[in-house]
């Protein structure tokens, strides 16, 4: 088996976890995507001590591919256990990519109120934007080919990796 | 052809194109209908309960037939999805004039409907429908004749799973007018595939189908016999007209040997729950202290019904061609 060309997630892990100790406040709220978002979320929640608990979205209702490509299977309930009005939101993704799945969360997050703001946290960057979205903390920036996919693992253990399909 | 002969509310992929029946659904088609359903239950608890999926489609409301609460549940899901909703009832309308059903479904076709829910007293009026609409416009069933109520058993599944979790493990019992029923049949067709072991019918003989034992059911007369140790009590509503003809003596003795009393329920298990598909005749299927008390689910049934019409909308204007 070739090895993994991709960096270490626990590592990117521990260093977005840094980057983004400074801006945590008692009115933060975390929002992870589902699924490899709210892995990450869960982590950031314990490590940087949140007290609002953890919210998850999933997107499936807000996505623009519905159209072309119809709702997916196992679609996630969302769910925001606190107040997002005059709360500082961060929403945690693994990967940021083309930046519509940004799009639909924020579009999703404003049905449930009116946060002060509304920040960005990747474990990883690849690229390729087709919106004008950028992350506010990210772990690194890699490249991966149009043809490739990134995405998060979680072993039986809890370890996270970042898995490259496709080619 | 592109839908599966054998059942034209499946695609060539399996997918679900139509809504028409639960018969001949695979387990897979059901949960993943269950599941979405799920979801959309959060989306109705927030404070905008809209999510822009069906943003620009037109979805008509045919009812052939009057109906208040299915029409409203209907109309309601597909405003809860960003649809425009347009409602005809069309008794009052073209049918009155002599328009053909299928003259009144290219007409509306031609402007620009994406989907059609159709309630009619005819049993299989949707799958004519169904039959000869573009290959872009969906079908849903609310209701054909004493065919099928698909939604109506979707929702009932959706609110079994809800309270009772794995259907493996159930005995159902379905208590009335079998022989009139669309949602008996649609009920008994989920239970089944959903695994559930036991499902009792109990009736009186004049209520019951002929051939409901080929059904895989079991068949009491005696309601304390078939309600003793029960999960599940699914109650139908007896319909008004059903009196006027020699099936039933009269409403009261109707109440005395097949209504849901207390002492009637006290046979079930103590945690069994109660449903009830509306509109209720208190004192006639059900007494009042059973329809309002700790284990009567009637009221939760209703809202889940429009969480399971939004999934079934929205998986149905997502399905590929």
């Amino acid at each position: 088996m070739p090895a993994n060309p991709l960096p270490d997630a626990e590592q990117l892990l521990a260093s977005l976890t840094d980057r983004m100790r400074p801006a945590v406040g008692p009115d933060t709220g975390l929002v992870g995507i589902h699924t490899g978002g709210v892995w990450l979320a869960e982590r950031l929640h314990r490590a940087l001590g949140i007290q609002l608990p953890l919210g998850t979205l999933d997107v499936s209702f807000y996505r623009d591919d519905f159209n072309k490509k119809g709702l997916r299977r196992n679609v996630k309930s969302s769910d925001i256990p606190f107040d997002i009005d005059g709360c500082n939101v961060v929403i945690v993704d693994d990967v940021l990519y083309t930046g519509r799945t940004i799009r639909a969360a924020m579009n999703e997050l404003f049905d449930y109120g009116r946060p002060a703001s509304i920040r960005l946290a990747t474990l990883v960057d690849r690229g390729g934007r087709e919106l004008p979205i950028s992350a506010d903390f990210t772990g690194a920036e890699v490249s991966a080919g149009a043809n490739e996919s990134i995405e998060l693992a979680r072993d039986a253990q809890g370890r996270l990796s970042l898995q490259l399909t496709g080619n | 052809m592109w839908l599966d002969p054998a059942n034209p509310q499946l695609n060539k992929n399996g997918e679900l194109h139509h809504l028409l029946s639960l018969e001949g659904l695979p387990p897979g088609v059901l949960r993943q209908i269950l599941d979405t359903a799920e979801s959309f239950v959060g989306v109705t608890q927030r404070e905008v309960k809209k999510v822009p999926l069906l943003r620009g489609k037109a979805v008509f409301n045919l009812f052939f037939e009057p109906s208040t609460r299915t029409r409203t549940t209907f109309e309601i899901a597909a405003k809860r999805l960003s649809a425009d909703v347009i409602n005809l009832a069309i008794n009052v309308s073209s049918q009155s004039k002599g328009e053909s059903v299928l003259d009144t479904v290219a007409n509306l076709a031609a402007m620009q409907a994406d989907m059609f829910i159709v309630r009619h007293a005819a049993s299989g009026a949707p799958y004519m429908i169904a039959k000869h609409v573009a290959p872009d416009i969906h079908v849903v069933n609310a209701g054909d004749g004493r065919h099928a109520h698909p939604t109506q058993g979707l929702l009932d599944m959706y609110t079994i799973r809800h309270y009772k979790g794995d259907f493996t493990k159930l005995r159902v019992a379905i208590v009335g007018d079998i022989l009139h029923s669309r949602v008996a049949r649609s009920q008994i067709h989920a239970l089944t595939t959903l695994g559930c072991p036991e499902i009792r019918v109990i009736g009186p003989k004049t209520l019951l189908p002929s051939h409901v034992n080929r059904l895989g059911v079991q068949v009491y007369a005696d309601m304390r016999q078939g309600l003793k140790d029960v999960d599940v009590v699914m109650m139908l509503r007896l319909q008004n007209e059903r009196m006027k003809g020699a099936l039933l003596p009269s409403a009261q003795e109707f109440y005395k040997y097949y209504g849901l009393t207390e002492d009637k329920l006290a046979l079930a298990k103590p945690d069994a729950i109660v449903l009830h598909p509306g509109p209720m005749n208190r004192g006639v299927e059900i007494d009042s202290s059973v329809a309002d008390g700790r284990q009567s689910v009637i009221l939760p049934q209703v809202t889940f019904g429009i969480a399971i019409r939004m999934a079934v909308m929205s998986i149905l204007a997502g399905g590929q061609r």
